[in-house]
């Protein structure tokens, strides 16, 4: 019973998006993370492509739909470094497949649950990517836990402001 | 089974998407193949990526570009005028500084060639501008807005003229990435320029380069500049890298130590860049006519000062040959205050008369030859009072000039204090005794 309303309830919220901001926007994310750091040195620390992975995931509540979303944009992102194509295509598809399947059990127009989710994908994010750069590619490179934890943070706050900014886009279509 | 597909259908979607990705890492991450070329090949998704957002990024650079051109070469020429004036004036300093380097650096050259060293010059680069970057911290990559049909390749280095930026990674028809310095997976051969100690720099976690696997060395201080060493084959030695920032123990690796380095090229804000196309055993036509401008400068220079230093000797000093000169003080400082050349300063008055002053010496036809004549008194301006007459009363000279000193000597081999052969009086001929006469009155 419990999981026909589930079912029922994923039915009925599932958010319907044109196709045009479903390309676009992904597309536009990459571009402002691609261009903006060259004027705002700090920009890097925001990982837009991955707050518009878990948006849509989300809003979709469809694994299957988050998965191959995270994974387009994880190799446009790859293809953008100088690394091996494939590293945030991995990290991105698995917190997309993760944000769709949590879309189903909670509510995702409460500023407090994505500050949450925000910050839990953003830490997923991370782990994900270094564990593929470290174990799987045995790319020995540092890495700095605390400037990770902070990049977390600040996604998590940013993502809040994205999210509503998209909110209001789709109102708008 | 089909139950089975449904039931798990997210999972499997997300295992094979997971597995597609993992095969294509391993295709990438293939052990070298030595028959392989050395430039690995650009992947496709990557040229479409590339090919994707570089259009929009160059239309918004170019954009922006024109609109700072607008502002800068019409509306802001505020102080152009006078910054032009002091370009000028330091490019004439640099031409001398440059002139006055040159024997060293000539030396230095004719060193390399009896050593058999072949030096690199930076003889062709091509200026780039800055359209983006990768848009993550994980990999410190810019791209800029020329490529292969520029003349460019992987492996090229890119520099400033501050300082060392990157190497080209991979190479697109109308882009090209830059890997910086800073990113983690960089290699430069560098060299401390004070001690001499050679190493490899790359970036650390947080973007700054970092020479890795050195040993402990005290005498690695902060501020000693860092060079490229040209051991890495793709820059020519002596570029500038940066300085020194500190020098920390290197947690992971004990003993080693990481010396960690403020780049000398701002990469944080960087516009403009220059790729080397290619570097020569001989220096750049446009360097050898800057050199012969600057050589050619620095011999006038040392003319004009060889001139002022021969006229200073022949004229009169101005600084202060005469303290006691009324005026002396005067005319110095008007000389340094306005920039006129003040007359020359007049002889001090004489304290007494002696042989040389005017009409001291009795006429020719009074002297008898053989006989020494005696000085006449002459009243001198303003000798009076205190002084007296000094003709009346003249006072023996003392040392070697007095009377008893000099009869001791030939007329020639006479010597003055300082050890010189002393000067004869012109107006004396030099078979004329040098006796004084015993009056002492001679001076």
């Amino acid at each position: 019973m419990a999981m026909l309303a589930a079912v029922r309830r994923r039915e009925l919220d599932v958010q319907r998006y044109p196709m045009a901001v479903v390309i676009l926007t992904p597309l536009t994310a990459i571009f402002l993370q691609a261009y903006v750091p060259h004027y705002v040195a700090k920009f890097d620390l925001i990982d837009l492509p991955l707050l518009v992975v878990i948006y849509f995931s989300v809003g979709w509540r469809n694994p299957i739909a988050g998965t191959i979303t995270g994974a387009l944009v994880g190799l446009i992102e790859d293809a953008l470094t100088s690394r091996p194509l494939g590293i945030n295509g991995i990290a991105k598809c698995v917190v997309g497949f993760c944000a769709g399947s949590l879309g189903v059990k909670i509510d995702v127009e409460n500023p407090g649950a994505r500050l949450l989710i925000n910050f839990a994908f953003s830490l997923l994010n991370i782990f994900i990517y270094l564990f593929v750069l470290h174990r799987m590619l045995a790319l020995h490179l540092q890495t700095n836990w605390v400037q990770e934890i902070i990049k977390a943070v600040i996604n998590a706050i940013v993502g809040v402001f994205v999210f509503d900014v998209l909110d209001r886009i789709r109102r708008r279509e | 089974m089909d139950s089975f597909l449904s039931g798990y259908k997210n999972l499997l979607v997300l295992v094979g998407v997971l597995l597609a990705q993992v095969i294509g890492l391993a295709m990438q991450i293939r052990r070298p193949n030595p028959a392989a070329p050395d430039v690995p090949p650009v992947r496709l998704i990557r040229l479409w990526a590339v090919g994707l957002f570089s259009p929009p990024e160059e239309f918004l650079q170019g954009a922006g570009r024109g609109l700072r051109s607008a502002w800068a070469n019409y509306l802001d020429l505020r102080g152009a005028r006078r910054e032009n004036r002091q370009l000028q004036e330091q490019i004439a300093r640099l031409r001398l500084e440059q002139a006055a380097l040159l024997e060293d650096a000539r030396q230095g050259q004719r060193l390399q060639q009896l050593l058999a060293f072949k030096e690199h010059y930076v003889y062709r680069t091509v200026p780039a501008q800055i359209i983006g970057t990768s848009g993550t911290d994980q990999s410190r990559v810019l791209y800029i807005d020329k490529g292969s049909a520029d003349g460019l390749r992987p492996d090229m280095a890119v520099i400033t003229p501050d300082g060392i930026v990157g190497k080209l990674k991979d190479v697109f028809p109308h882009t090209a990435q830059v890997l910086e310095i800073s990113d983690q997976t960089s290699g430069t051969g560098i060299l401390l320029e004070e001690t001499r100690l050679r190493g490899v720099l790359r970036g650390n976690a947080l973007g700054q380069p970092q020479v890795i696997n050195m040993l402990p060395d005290e005498r690695v201080k902060p501020g000693e500049r860092v060079i490229t060493s040209g051991g890495d084959q793709i820059f020519p030695r002596g570029l500038a890298v940066g300085v020194v920032d500190r020098v920390a123990p290197d947690a992971q690796n004990p003993p080693f130590m990481d010396i960690l380095v403020k780049p000398a090229a701002n990469l944080g804000h960087l516009e403009e860049l220059l790729i080397i196309t290619q570097t020569s055993d001989r220096m750049p036509a446009e360097d050898r006519r800057d050199l012969a401008q600057s050589e050619a400068a620095g011999v006038a220079a040392e003319r004009q000062q060889r001139a002022s230093d021969i006229l200073a000797e022949r004229l009169p000093g101005i600084g202060d040959p005469n303290p006691n000169a009324a005026g002396g003080a005067a005319d110095s400082q008007a000389v340094s205050l306005t920039g006129v050349v003040a007359p020359p300063p007049q002889p001090p008055p004489p304290l007494h008369t002696d042989r040389y002053s005017p009409d001291a010496t009795p006429p020719a036809a009074d002297l008898i030859p053989g006989k020494p004549f005696t000085v006449m008194p002459v009243p001198l301006a303003g000798d009076a009072g205190s002084r007296g007459t000094a003709g009346a009363k003249p006072k023996p000279q003392s040392g070697a000039d007095a009377p008893g000193a000099r009869a001791a000597k030939p007329a020639g081999e006479s010597k003055d204090a300082s050890g010189g052969p002393a000067a004869r009086p012109l107006d004396r001929p030099a078979n004329r005794p040098a006796k004084a006469p015993a009056n002492g009155a001679a001076q």
